[in-house]
Formats: structure tokens, C-alpha cells, sequence
């Protein structure tokens, strides 16, 4: 189930400050930028607010992010409903113990990890990262939760790609993201 | 009241303090990596962090707060949100899509390069330098020297955590240094 918030005034001025580049990180690619949202202090604020206003309300305990994008948009959302913020990094990254899960890429494959420790069981989650394409990663975020007992209430994005099929990727999980894009 | 607004202060840097985590032998043999990763599970702790540097930030007309990937991605945005500027990554090579400036920097053996966004930052703009920790000083006197080749006044660098015995603080030139844990 993708929602999206279509009809709020604040989401044009937040898809306006989106900037695209093309051929990167590759030829073909249109690369979603998403630092120049970052300039705009009320394009930010307005952004961290659309999420804030969704899951205040909702337990949420904890929000983690990935790397690093996900560190720019996860840690405000978590002050601001209380919760705590767990960083997802890729390998060798965090110190001390740590579970980790791996992905396929297009070639290849990679691996996210997670402090032993920072979830407990039975908290309720959600997963924040500025972008969702083909669903790897945020697919591998949520393995991770899962396996320390924890509940994936939702995961939260910036921007969709509905194309790339992502949503698919969840195991059923609902996704919320701010802007769709082609 | 002077006195409470201090022992207030204290608290929180007591607080702040305990929190965080001391991992020995991390990256490698001999170093105490300090983790502040059990900051950000200790929401109080969390907010107590940003607090505290907003109240020293709010009232200096600064513009621009730059965070230095990763850690500093998560304490720079907050920030940046509360005292109404935008928020600038300094990232490691090829993350930033576009057009880029880079600044080299020496590490213990090698050199390391830092980029950020042709176009942030403006000339004659004020701006904070965040990082979770300053060590040697390396990453922060690359990212002062970046801002400052387009012509950006950096105000000050604000670390949580300082390790005094590296003099990091010495190669900052002339630029002041905030931090709430040495």
C-alpha cells in the first residue's frame, strides 16, 4: 500500500527544491537530488513537519535511518515524537556488536548493519530514508528490525519511484513517501 | 536564577556525558572509540544535545550549518532546523551528484578528499561546522578551508565530543571551537 500525500499545499514547494541530475551516478540515471531541499530552511522544516504530523500519534518508538542519506531526515522526525534514532550503516561502520543483512544490487550484492542492542523487542519502528527505488535496502532495514523482535509500523520516504516497483519489495509493509517522481 | 539556568546546563552534560559509549580497540588496536550512537537511544539525551547548542547558535545570524558525513548528518540538521538555516553536506568523494569543489586533507597515512555542492554556500554567509567528535582536527580544517575558498565566514566548529590530548583544536587556525564533552 503506497499513501502519498498529494493534496497538501507544502508538497509543491518541497518537489519544486528537488534537484534532478542526470547520468549519475551512470548514464541513464536521473539522480533525485535532494540537497537542495536541504537549502531551502522552510522547504526542510516543512518536510521533517509532513512526517512529524503523521506519526506523532502513533507510538512510534523508534526511527532508523540509512545511511546516509536517511541520517539527514531520520534524527529530526525522532526528536520531535520522542523516539529514539537507530543509524543502519554499511559495513564495518558501527563499532562494537553488531547484525547484519545482506542485499542484492544490480551486480553484486551489499550488506546493512545494526547495533546489537539498540531495538528491543516488541517496539514499533519506522524506517526513514530520503529515497525508494528498487526497495533493496529499505527491504534490508527492515529484516534487521525484524530480527531484533521489533515492529515495522511503516517506512517513510522523501521521494517514490514508482517505476522501479519498490513498494513491491516491502513484504506488505506500508510505505509513505512525500513526492512521486518518473 | 543564573545559578539554575547553570546547574540546568550541567545536568545535561552529565547526561550527555554517561551516555555515550566507550569502545576499545575500535577502528583498530589502541584507539577508545567513543560511540555515540547510545546517545541517540536516550531521546532526553538526544534533544538535551541539540538543545544545547541551539541555545548557543539561535541568536548569531548564522546561515548556513555544515555537517561532515556521516555522524555529522545527524546532529547538523537538527540544528540547522531549530536556528532556521540551511543544512550543507560535506561528503566524501563521488556522493554528491553535480558539480562539486574538493579539499584535500591528510590522514595518519595517505590523504582523504572532502566535496561539497558548487552553489551551497554563498559568499559573506555565516557558518557553523558540525561533527560528532573532532580528533586529529583533519576533517574539520578541510571544511573550514572549503567554505572558506568561497568566501563563507566560519563562525565556529561544534563537536559533542572533544579529545583534548590529539590538539585537534590547535589546527582549526583561528576559528573557535564548541564542544559539550572533552
Amino acid at each position: 500500500m503506497s499513501s502519498c500525500k498529494e493534496d497538501d499545499p507544502r508538497i509543491d514547494g518541497i518537489q519544486s527544491r528537488i534537484r534532478v541530475v542526470p547520468n549519475f551516478p551512470k548514464p541513464g540515471i536521473m539522480f533525485q537530488d535532494i540537497t537542495t531541499v536541504l537549502l531551502d530552511p522552510r522547504a526542510f522544516k516543512d518536510t521533517i513537519d509532513l512526517f512529524v504530523e503523521r506519526y506523532k500519534s502513533k507510538n512510534i518508538t523508534v526511527v532508523a535511518g540509512i545511511e546516509a542519506r536517511g541520517f539527514i531526515f531520520g534524527p529530526p522526525i525522532a526528536l520531535a515524537i520522542g523516539a529514539k534514532f537507530v543509524p543502519l550503516r554499511k559495513p564495518k561502520k558501527l563499532p562494537g556488536k553488531v547484525i547484519r543483512e545482506e542485499y542484492d544490487l544490480e551486480y553484486g550484492s551489499d550488506c546493512l548493519e545494526m547495533h546489537v542492542g539498540a531495538v528491543e523487542s516488541e517496539e514499533r519502528a519506522l524506517v526513514v530514508d530520503d529515497l525508494i527505488a528498487t526497495g533493496g535496502t529499505l527491504c534490508a532495514a527492515m529484516n534487521l528490525l525484524e530480527r531484533a523482535g521489533a515492529e515495522v509500523v511503516e517506512c517513510a520516504c522523501v521521494i517514490e519511484i514508482p517505476d522501479l516497483k519498490g513498494r513491491d519489495r516491502l513484504n506488505g509493509k506500508p510505505l509513505f513517501v512525500l513526492v512521486e517522481s518518473q | 536564577m543564573a545559578a539554575q539556568i547553570v546547574d540546568s546546563t550541567d545536568d545535561r552534560i552529565s547526561r550527555i556525558s554517561s551516555s555515550i559509549r566507550v569502545i576499545p580497540d575500535f577502528p583498530k588496536p589502541g584507539i577508545m572509540f567513543q560511540d555515540i550512537t547510545t546517545l541517540l537511544l536516550d531521546p532526553m539525551a538526544f534533544k538535551d544535545t541539540i538543545d544545547l547548542f541551539v541555545e548557543r547558535y539561535k541568536d548569531k545570524n548564522i546561515n548556513v550549518v555544515a555537517g561532515i558525513e556521516a555522524r555529522g548528518f545527524i546532529f547538523g540538521p537538527p540544528i540547522a532546523l531549530a536556528i532556521g538555516a540551511k543544512f550543507v553536506p560535506m561528503r566524501k568523494p563521488k556522493k554528491l551528484p553535480g558539480e562539486v569543489i574538493s579539499e584535500e586533507y591528510s590522514l595518519e597515512y595517505g590523504t582523504d578528499t572532502m566535496e561539497m555542492h558548487v552553489g551551497a554556500v554563498q559568499a559573506g554567509e555565516r557558518a557553523l561546522v558540525v561533527d560528532d567528535l573532532i580528533a586529529t582536527g583533519g576533517t574539520l580544517s578541510a571544511a573550514i578551508r572549503l567554505l572558506g575558498r568561497v568566501g563563507v565566514d566560519v563562525v565556529e566548529c561544534a563537536c559533542v565530543i572533544e579529545l583534548p590530548e590529539l590538539k585537534g583544536r590547535s589546527r582549526l587556525g583561528d576559528k573557535p571551537l564548541f564542544v559539550l564533552v572533552s
